[in-house]
């Protein structure tokens, strides 16, 4: 702990390093699967290759990954753009799954009422569908972005920066509290990460706070207890 | 390319595979370390996702551990848990038992819960037990789910078990940390290539015994209704309906908002 205090600014450093490395995937993959994801989900075939080929990269061990990329793309080997390549793909694969189920799970009363006062295939998906599937993308989310914090920490053992690099200092050093602070940290940077990603979620679904659907019936409610 | 190509070579020569530094040698270790690690999270993690999951108490615990669980970083732990108590067996428990509880945790005790209310009140009025309740019934209908989170964790201790070699541990993140420290980069590649497909082997294993496992089926002998789902990041959305249909790609069962 006193290690941490000690050390802000290098801290500050490493923090915005690791910030860097574990959520731009995160937004770039929010980019590719949504839109991926909506077109896929009213085709099975498509959609069912897309579920095997996001499992099959979601199987692919980070470590792995982060040797593998500089064959496949032209990159050299301990870039850091092999990192962020390899964390969008598997942010991508995890989202690209939850964006049709996430689809799936809207009402299809729902569905049938937005189509009946007018909206389009698109508005609908737009401003319909896709909101209401929020909840399920926002779970996704924090999920990815919790576990991308901890991959990039797994990174510096190959050399990738980040707050990771306190834990390789430390052990080489011999001095675990450096080890503790850098666990710290990354704990904090990952929690901080996840209630944000929570309260976005919340922000952008208004109506779930309250517990009825519709904009009149908190309204009819209160009349109905005020009968009764 | 002449790294793949170095890489298949090394891969391909029998000498490479003997002795005791050999792949085979490492293959055994990395899996010792996965099969330990997995067995320990189980023994932890599915009791208590059992009990929360069937008395309904306790679910925010559930929660706040997988998440936080999820925060912590197993690099830091395993380095700290080897300076502590130097090398063997029990850093790389430690720290992997602790990547393994939360999907394992979440897999339980959602499955339990998720079971529908009707089915378990029917087990009741037909004066089971408590505990036949939750063997006979709970258990049986939550089996894909537990069993997923199983391949979840399985799935992500045997890619981080590579991090053990960086502690002068076994395993197979021997050929990939020491081909980066000395810039032999297609033994990196070897280790990547190896871990890939020992990573691939036991989640098709894992996904056939998900599969197998779907009551209602006769997979696994048993007969009893409802079906599946394999990841731990689906766990946490919310459930659209109390008894989800898991057959097609429905809502997924949820570890918040009970």
């Amino acid at each position: 702990m006193r290690y941490l205090l000690n050390h802000l600014d290098t801290a500050w450093a490493l923090t915005l390093i690791h910030l860097r490395l574990s959520l731009i995937p995160v937004l770039l993959g929010l980019l590719i699967a949504v839109p991926l994801g909506a077109l896929v989900w009213r085709h099975t075939a498509l959609r069912r290759l897309t579920t095997v080929a996001a499992g099959i990269i979601f199987t692919i061990p980070s470590l792995a990954l982060f040797v593998v990329l500089p064959l496949i793309i032209p990159t050299r080997i301990l870039d850091e753009t092999n990192v962020i390549v390899a964390l969008t793909l598997y942010t991508t694969a995890l989202l690209v799954r939850a964006v049709p189920e996430a689809l799936d799970a809207v009402p299809a009363a729902v569905r049938d009422a937005a189509a009946a006062v007018g909206y389009t295939r698109i508005g609908q998906l737009l401003k319909v569908e896709l909101p209401l599937s929020v909840p399920v993308l926002t779970a996704g989310l924090r999920v990815v972005a919790v576990t991308n914090v901890s991959m990039v920490a797994v990174g510096s053992v190959i050399g990738i920066g980040g707050l990771g690099t306190w834990f390789t200092e430390g052990y080489q050093a011999d001095k675990s509290d450096q080890i503790v602070a850098g666990i710290i940290a990354i704990f904090v940077l990952a929690i901080i990460v996840d209630i944000l990603i929570l309260l976005a979620g919340r922000l952008l679904t208004p109506w779930a706070r309250t517990r009825t659907t519709s904009r009149t019936g908190p309204r009819i409610l209160r009349r109905a207890k005020a009968a009764a | 390319m002449s790294f793949v190509q170095e890489a298949l070579t090394y891969i391909f020569t029998a000498e490479n595979w003997a002795g005791r530094a050999g792949l085979g040698t490492r293959i055994l270790e990395h899996l010792q370390y996965t099969g330990v690690a997995v067995a320990v999270s189980a023994l932890i993690a599915i009791p208590i996702g059992l009990i929360i999951g069937h008395t309904g108490r306790g679910s925010f615990l559930v929660v706040t551990a997988v998440n936080g669980l999820r925060a912590l970083p197993t690099l830091g732990v395993l380095l700290l848990a080897v300076l502590l108590w130097g090398l063997g067996l029990l850093p790389p428990t430690i720290a992997l038992t602790l990547l393994g509880v939360p999907p394992l945790l979440a897999g339980t005790y959602a499955g339990i819960a998720n079971v529908d209310p009707k089915v378990v009140d029917a087990a009741r009025s037909m004066g089971m037990t408590e505990r036949r309740v939750l063997t006979r019934v709970e258990v049986p209908n939550a089996l894909p789910l537990i069993l997923g989170g199983l391949r979840t964790a399985t799935l992500q201790i045997v890619a981080t078990a590579t991090v053990a070699a960086y502690a002068s541990l076994g395993g197979l993140g021997r050929y990939l940390i020491d081909g980066i420290k000395v810039r032999q980069f297609y033994l990196a590649l070897v280790g990547a290539l190896m871990v890939t497909v020992l990573a691939l082997v036991l989640d098709g294993l894992l996904a056939m015994v998900v599969w197998a496992s779907v009551p209602g089926t006769g997979r696994f002998r048993r007969r009893l209704p409802q079906p599946l789902l394999d990841d731990a990041a689906l766990l946490e959305s919310r459930p659209r309906r109390r008894s989800p249909d898991y057959s097609s790609g429905s809502a997924s069962p949820t570890v918040e908002g009970w």
